[in-house]
């Protein structure tokens, strides 16, 4: 039997984190992903948890520290949020270049300047190229259950790259929700244990991590960094069955909400597509067919399947709650719409930077989306593609 | 037991093998070797090194110089990254994950570069908070790695690339950084300054010291640079001892906050002996610019009265 609780998406994820047991935890508090380290702080100080916690002096020493603890056999995660991030960006891309499966709670921030602690996606589109799988979470129990595949996915053998989970800072950190938890013992049995086959611990291995590495080899290291990521979309699957197996949770590389027999629809990550599927159910009363494609896994891209669900529509709309500032739409609109020509889907499609900042995405703001599409499809003109959702003209 | 160089090297094979591209009569190969001979021959140790000369020259893809287990992140994350893996050492240990036999140390090293300025903050870190290691700076006073750049822990007056000595100035204009007292600053169990000198006695000790000491320990360790210095590769074991005996280099140890100074020349040599066979330093010895070695000798003898009256206050507390 499943465990009925009220968690909010940071009490979750550190619930997910305490029956994880890692090894390691390094961390450095920002917000809003604070009440993490905070809660596991205190799993540590009761003895409730096994992990040896490392309170850090910055998020560069977190990453850093993660990244030794993991190269030393251990099972390392660690959370942050914008500026953390950003901060760590060094020792990110460090971090999967060494092959290191460490696990990460990101929960999404404005990135500075200037300063703002709400919530939008810039913290994440910083390191989409960094070689991390990303996974987005709508709420809570998103969150939890992605945190819960994490290590299956990251410690694949086929895999072996970090990881992080998404969710969006204060909207679903800070917010309360009924959440379904899986028992003690069946996380740790889903888990399982964490067996590197080199580790720098091993004295009857010595090895050696972190080379300087030239011409003559970089090119091939990176190569197969990306052949993991490649395969890291076939490993995700698999285990998402596991968890439905465990769960009765359903997850695939993204979530269709109606979109089979849509006409119109939006492409959006987190908890804007909450507030998505409620408009949409007000607007399917109404007869009008619109629908929704919440990308779960971010990194890697899943550009072929996203493509393949998009083909039969009239107007597609993109959100993106993160500028990329380069005069032409933001990060996920521009891969949807690169999927899309690759893939020779030709449908109408439009981008909308939103939420920048934590702006209120209300349902009015997604309803005038739909209308938005409405008329594209009723015409088939875009005059311009590049729009701003809920921007102060 | 009375330290026998002779013994310890036939008895303890070095950690650090030959193959590595150090230049000939770099300090720093040396250091590292000596370093690593202090441990005991049935201990594993992890090696955390940061980006510099001593990474770039060791460790080439496919090849390492070092039989124990290395790692190198960043330029700034060495502390940082050596207390995760103590971390997941002491987590493992804990939780029986790890043979009992499996016995770890962990020693760090890093330049005055990725030391004195830009890893100063995950060093810090990592001292306060108590993980079982030791950090080794092996300070060549410059980014040498870069070509020969000025540090923190570049001597004032020096020329380098980035405080060149020219018509208006006289090379670096600042005094260096003390480190070894910011070390001290912390309140670790074991703070020691050391070069290369006489047989490897000191380097040695200091190093066993450190490394069996219980929690964090740094070792500052002079390491000079024939490139960045400008003195011929065959004098390297000459300018370390004429560090010491002007006492522009003070063999000292700080034991739970007592000073011990290890070693008091008789006669303290005057500090031109040390700058003049440096290039770094040739500007000084030009007519009209005789107050820069005036002053350069009144920072060693205030640095090292200074150094006595501390060794003095601190045994007298104890």
């Amino acid at each position: 039997m499943s465990i009925r609780e009220r968690l909010s998406g940071n009490e979750a994820v550190a619930v997910a984190m305490k029956q994880i047991n890692p090894d390691v935890v390094a961390a450095f508090p920002i917000t809003p992903s604070t009440e993490i380290p905070q809660y596991f702080s205190t799993f540590v100080s009761n003895g409730t948890v096994d992990t040896e916690f490392v309170a850090v002096e910055s998020e560069h020493s977190a990453m850093s520290a993660c990244i030794g603890a993991e190269a030393a056999g251990a099972r390392a995660m660690t959370a942050t949020s914008a500026n953390g991030l950003s901060l760590m960006w060094e020792m990110i891309y460090i971090a999967s270049s060494l092959r290191l499966p460490i696990v990460m709670s990101l929960v999404n921030r404005a990135v500075s300047g200037p300063l703002n602690i709400h919530n939008d996606h810039s913290d994440a589109m910083g390191v989409r190229d960094s070689g991390w799988i990303m996974l987005f979470s709508e709420n809570n129990q998103e969150a939890y259950d992605n945190t819960l595949m994490a290590h299956r996915i990251a410690e694949h053998k086929d895999v072996l790259l970090p990881l992080m989970v998404c969710q969006d800072g204060f909207i679903t950190s800070h917010s309360i929700e009924n959440i379904e938890l899986v028992e003690d013992d069946k996380v740790k049995e889903f888990v399982g244990t964490y067996k590197p086959s080199h580790y720098l611990l091993n004295n009857k291995e010595p090895i050696a991590v972190g080379p300087l590495d030239l011409q003559a080899y970089l090119f091939e290291h990176k190569y197969q960094q990306a052949e993991a990521m490649r395969k890291a979309k076939e490993v995700i699957l698999e285990v998402s069955k596991d968890f439905e197996k465990l769960t009765g949770r359903k997850y695939e590389l993204f979530e269709k909400y109606k979109l089979d027999d849509a006409e119109i629809a939006i492409i959006c990550m987190n908890s804007t597509a909450g507030t998505t599927k409620s408009v949409i159910d007000k607007l399917r009363e109404s007869g009008v067919k619109a629908g929704l494609l919440k990308i779960r896994v971010f990194r890697p891209f899943p550009a072929e399947e996203i493509a393949k669900e998009l083909s039969h529509l009239k107007a597609i709309a993109v959100l993106d709650k993160a500028d990329s500032l380069n005069a032409v739409g933001g990060a996920l609109f521009t891969d949807i719409t690169s999927a899309m020509f690759v893939n020779s889907c030709n449908v109408p499609t439009v981008n909308y930077i939103y939420g920048i900042g934590g702006r209120d995405t209300k349902e009015s703001d997604i309803e005038s989306v739909f209308v938005d599409l409405q008329n594209i499809a009723n015409t088939g003109k875009i005059d311009n593609p590049y729009r701003y959702l809920g921007l102060r003209k | 037991m009375a330290y026998n160089l002779k013994e310890v090297v036939a008895n303890k094979p070095s950690r650090f093998t030959a193959g590595h591209r150090m230049c000939a009569g770099c300090g720093a190969p040396i250091v590292g070797r000596m370093v690593l001979r202090a441990l005991k021959p049935e201990d594993h140790a992890v090696i955390s090194c940061a980006t510099g000369c001593m990474e770039v020259s060791t460790f080439i893809y496919p090849y390492t110089a070092w039989t124990d287990s290395f790692i190198h992140t960043a330029f700034e994350s060495t502390a940082a990254a050596l207390s995760g893996v103590e971390a997941a050492y002491n987590s493992l240990k804990k939780q029986g994950k790890l043979p009992e036999d499996n016995h770890t140390k962990f020693i760090a090293f890093g330049g005055d570069g990725g030391t004195y300025d830009i890893g100063i903050q995950s060093l810090s870190g990592a001292m306060e908070r108590g993980h079982d290691m030791v950090y080794v700076c092996y300070d060549n006073g410059a980014y040498m790695n870069t070509g020969i750049q000025r540090s923190s822990a570049t001597p004032r007056f020096a020329d380098t690339t980035t405080s060149p000595a020219g018509k208006v100035s006289p090379g670096k204009l600042q005094p260096r950084k003390d480190l070894t007292k910011i070390m001290c600053g912390h309140h670790i169990p074991y703070v020691a300054q050391t070069a290369p000198v006489n047989n490897f006695k000191d380097l040695y000790e200091k190093s066993e010291k450190a490394i069996y000491t219980k929690g964090p320990a740094f070792l500052n360790v002079l390491a000079p640079c024939p490139r960045g210095w400008g003195y011929p590769t065959d004098e390297l074991m000459d300018i370390n001892k004429l560090a010491v005996e002007t006492c522009y280099w003070p063999l000292y140890e700080v034991i739970d906050g007592r000073y011990v100074i290890n070693y008091k020349p008789k006669n303290k040599l005057p500090i031109e002996e040390f700058l003049k066979p440096q290039k770094r330093f040739k500007h000084l010895f030009k007519p009209g610019n005789e107050w820069m070695i005036e002053e350069f000798q009144k920072e060693v003898d205030d640095r090292w009265n200074e150094l006595l009256s501390l060794e003095e206050l601190t045994n007298k507390q104890a």
